[in-house]
């Protein structure tokens, strides 16, 4: 263990612990933007600089490891000085153009500029433009990714490199890097080719600006009205904890939270998978089926099927001439009145149930009940080998 | 899971066999990585160069359908180089001493020929393996999906007992489940031989209990599994079926078999959220809800039990699948009475003794793991820790068997079947997903380039794949993944479905269908005049 002091407060902390965990620890805030708990740390932001007694210039605390007797300063009018300045300059060839941008609210660049009172730089908007406090060039890049999950607006992009970290780090991809150098650094995909990668997304949530959003978000609603509802991802038997975001009864986005079995990490169909939920194709009302089976009409109705499919727009076919609807009652009573007299006839056991893994534990509870004692068979089975 | 998935990132081997695990479970992969970033040796087995064969330490490429070879090899080799857990062995097993035997014609030279897996590699797994502290194996359908899937299943179980590694934290025998509830579905016994919690329903004790609790008179007969309902169908005996939430007609083996056998019946009710290619056949179409649209409980594949809550109101008229059952259910003289989605939970503990400790209210963060029998108990993390639920376990001895139909003249290639990352199961979720159909908008075969270079086949290419059972067109991938001899396509697809050439051969004891292993022919595509 090591004892150290930081802003006069004695505390002891794990040998090799950084300044900053140290401090965060012990609930001494110190400013970050590069920073991710877990990912290595990269020392690249430059806010999170404290003064270590004994060394002549300030450190960057999340790089530097504790040390018996240290005596740490994590706040002072020269260390925020400081830090507002690289904020400055970080902002200087930003866009600043929180009014439109997806992240607005949720982004730690526009809360640190907040807290520090940074005047935007003018004029704002105009891409190229000159103006604030460090009036100089600014990066444009006018290439968009054709890619259909995430969004890359790398004029947003403060080049903290989270991004790179999760995607080597975590996910063992690597899809991504830093390239050239100086003011024309930037992060992309080897050759500044599109993306082409797992799409989880991991990069997208580690993100602490604009730069990386998802591309199914967009005006889909920010955080103003939004209600967060967390619950259980409906694909593979992992179970990763998600967070919908929900506007006006429609899933606009997905999330999951740190201190979750999956720790915050999702995979391409849990992040960017969920449009199918209001998808016009969901079924709305009870269909009761009017054309007789194996009939020529059927027949027909799956070949004019078949053609949509090879234009690749799989599920879509007409039903009016299969089924019509039916409300609630009438359809409850034809399926009792059928099982009943089926069951009449021909015993229970000519009646099978099959229950889904789809859904939750009480419906499955509910149907092999229903199967077993108001059917009366044994006949009921799910998907498990499938 | 015998153990769970936060255990992961303390394995010091992680031995994956037939788990696609970079595509399949990308997140359970994310806690192999941790664990290979502290130092953690990875050992794959899998017929396919996996994305997940770029990081093992061993990577072992055995013939679809001869893991049983290749386990009783490397067990083969533990027991000769002395690398098993005596104590262990003697504690808390038995039946080493004939199994040992069994074991003996397991020779690393025969296993080769076998499995194709050169003697050295399989010498350096089994190294690897027996030295490891806490070593987990982790498994999907590649196991498990074959006409000798349980055998398979034992030969894991077997390598675990013989080298200690279960009952312990970070070890066990690990399958994967594949689907969102396909745990709390079995849990909840949706099986033909159970009723909730595992207790069988032909041990007329266990019956009363049931009879007592709902109040009914029960049957004593062992119910069909699903295959066995397509061929009752077929044969006329079964009449009518209730499929709640699944597509047969495009995940079974043979799904032209499925369909001819679901067209056969008197009466067909489908409950779903789309009109999927099983609803297309039914009588009555009864538009459920999804994930997002209720109240209840997941639970995952370590057995936590985790609450599911309603976000958004469903479309239209929909309703909660438990709405639907629990009316018809009245409409046929059986009332079940529940004020609240969570009384039925409560309901489920009082038959199930493993989650009697689990309530909403305890799972409002995080879930639990059964066993979980009293409300103070944390719930169980890794199974087997004081002891088996037979006392002793059991080695059993295994032969290899080949998988029911092997390449021949007529059909020289090995299908196997899978999914790949972006589309789950049929499709009928994510196929609906605009972003997700730009990167995976069709169906293909993986074909080994020096196949594909003798058959002519180009990249890209739509050629005719037929098996004893159907025949499709789809898009040639010419790929490193797939050995000589075996191609690959994914399930997902209803234009060009790898379940019209799959086997109906099962697994004589848990009656899974071989969807890794069946015999095709590839052709290229005639030109139309």
């Amino acid at each position: 263990m090591i004892n150290l002091t930081i802003d006069g407060k004695k505390i002891t902390v794990l040998d090799s612990t950084s300044v900053l965990d140290a401090a965060r620890q012990n609930d001494i805030s110190i400013p970050t933007l590069c920073h991710h708990p877990k990912l290595t740390p990269f020392g690249g932001c430059r806010l999170c600089i404290v003064e270590v007694k004994g060394i002549p210039r300030p450190v960057t605390s999340c790089t530097t490891p504790v040390s018996e007797g240290m005596e740490v300063t994590t706040t002072s009018p020269y260390l925020e000085d400081l830090r507002k300045t690289v904020l400055e300059l970080i902002l200087s060839d930003h866009p600043n153009d929180c009014m439109v941008c997806e992240k607005a609210g949720d982004c730690t660049l526009q809360e640190l500029a907040y807290f520090y009172g940074i005047n935007p730089p003018i004029p704002p908007l105009e891409k190229g433009g000159r103006g604030g406090i460090f009036a100089g060039e600014r990066r444009v890049y006018t290439k968009r990714d054709g890619n259909p999950f995430i969004e890359r607006a790398m004029e947003k992009c403060i080049l903290c490199g989270r991004c790179v970290k999760v995607c080597d780090e975590v996910m063992g991809v690597g899809a991504i890097d830093f390239t050239y150098r100086g003011f024309k650094s930037k992060i992309c995909p080897p050759y500044e080719r599109d993306l082409d990668c797992v799409f989880c997304g991991q990069c997208v949530a580690v993100c602490p600006t604009g730069a990386l959003t998802g591309k199914m978000w967009t005006l889909k609603g920010r955080q103003k009205e939004i209600k967060e509802v967390d619950t259980i991802c409906p694909y593979c038997g992992v179970g990763c904890s998600i967070t919908l975001h929900v506007r006006r009864n429609e899933v606009i986005r997905v999330s999951s939270k740190d201190d979750t079995i999956n720790e915050g990490w999702l995979c391409v169909k849990g992040r960017f998978g969920y449009n199918f939920i209001n998808h016009r194709d969901r079924l709305t009302r009870p269909l009761i089926r009017i054309a007789p089976k194996n009939t020529k009409e059927a027949q027909k109705i799956r070949s004019s099927e078949d053609k949509t499919i090879s234009n690749s727009q799989p599920l879509n076919f007409s039903t009016s001439h299969v089924f019509r609807e039916a409300s609630w009652d009438e359809a409850l009573d034809y399926i009792a009145e059928k099982l009943k007299t089926i069951k009449e006839k021909h015993g229970p056991d000519a009646i099978a149930g099959l229950s889904s893994a789809r859904c939750t534990n009480e419906e499955n509870y509910i149907f092999q009940k229903f199967m077993r004692a108001s059917i009366g068979t044994n006949n009921i089975d799910h998907c498990a080998r499938f | 899971m015998t153990n769970s998935m936060s255990e992961i990132e303390n394995n010091d081997v992680i031995f994956v066999i037939g788990s696609n695990t970079t595509e399949t479970h990308p997140i359970v992969w994310l806690k192999m990585k941790k664990a290979l970033n502290k130092g953690a040796k990875l050992i794959v087995a899998d017929p396919r160069r996996i994305n997940l064969a770029k990081f093992a330490h061993v990577w072992l490429q055995q013939k679809s359908g001869t893991d049983v070879a290749l386990l009783n090899a490397i067990m083969h080799v533990l027991f000769k180089e002395g690398l098993i857990d005596r104590v262990f062995i003697l504690v808390r097993t038995e039946g080493f001493e004939e199994f040992k035997k069994s074991l003996e014609e397991y020779t690393p030279e025969y296993a080769e020929k076998i499995t194709g897996v050169p003697k050295e590699k399989i010498i350096k797994a089994a190294l690897l393996y027996g030295k490891a502290q806490r070593a987990g194996i982790y498994y999907t359908m590649g196991i498990t999906q074959h006409s000798h899937g349980t055998e398979n299943v034992y030969a894991i179980a077997n390598l675990s007992l013989m080298t200690g590694n279960l009952g312990i934290e970070s070890t066990g025998v690990n399958p994967l489940r594949g689907q969102n509830n396909v745990q709390g579905s079995s849990d909840m016994a949706c099986l033909p031989n159970l009723y909730p919690g595992y207790q069988r329903v032909d041990i007329p004790a266990i019956r009363e209990k049931f009879e007592n609790a709902w109040d009914v008179k029960l049957s004593d007969k062992i119910g069909l599994t699903a295959p066995e309902m397509i061929d009752a169908a077929l044969e006329g005996k079964l009449k009518a079926m209730y499929i709640m939430g699944e597509n047969p007609a495009l995940s079974d083996p043979d799904i032209n078999h499925t369909i001819k056998a679901l067209k056969k019946l008197d009466f067909l009710v489908v409950q779903d959220i789309f009109l999927t290619e099983t609803a297309e056949l039914a009588d009555v179409v009864i538009p459920a809800t999804c994930f997002a649209e209720k109240d209840g409980t997941f639970t995952n594949t370590e057995r936590r039990v985790q609450r599911v809550r309603k976000a958004v109101e469903p479309p239209g008229e929909a309703k909660e699948d438990s709405w639907i059952i629990t009316e018809l259910s009245k409409r046929l003289g059986y009332d079940m009475k529940y004020s609240s989605i969570e009384e039925v939970f409560q309901e489920i503990g009082k038959v199930w003794q493993a989650v009697v400790g689990i309530t909403y209210h305890r799972i409002e963060k995080q879930g639990i793991q059964w066993p979980c029998p009293t409300l103070d108990h944390p719930g169980t993390p890794y199974l087997f820790k004081g002891g088996f639920p037979r006392g002793k376990a059991q080695f059993i001895m295994l032969k290899y068997r080949p998988s029911a139909e092997l390449p021949d003249e007529n059909y020289p290639f090995i299908l196997s079947t899978g999914r790949q990352l972006f589309q789950y199961h049929t499709g009928s979720m994510t196929r609906r997903v605009d972003a997700i159909n730009t990167v995976s908008p069709e169906p293909y075969i993986e074909i080994n380039p020096q196949d594909a270079n003798r058959l002519g086949i180009a990249d890209e290419q739509k050629i005719k794949v037929s098996s004893r059972r159907g025949e499709i067109e789809i898009k040639a991938w010419i790929s490193e993944r797939p050995d000589k001899g075996v191609v690959f396509i994914p399930f997902h697809f209803k234009e060009a479905a790898a379940n019209m050439l799959t086997n109906i051969a099962l697994d004589p004891f848990c009656k899974i269908p071989e969807l890794k292993v069946c015999a095709v022919r590839i052709e290229k595509l005639k030109v139309k005049s």
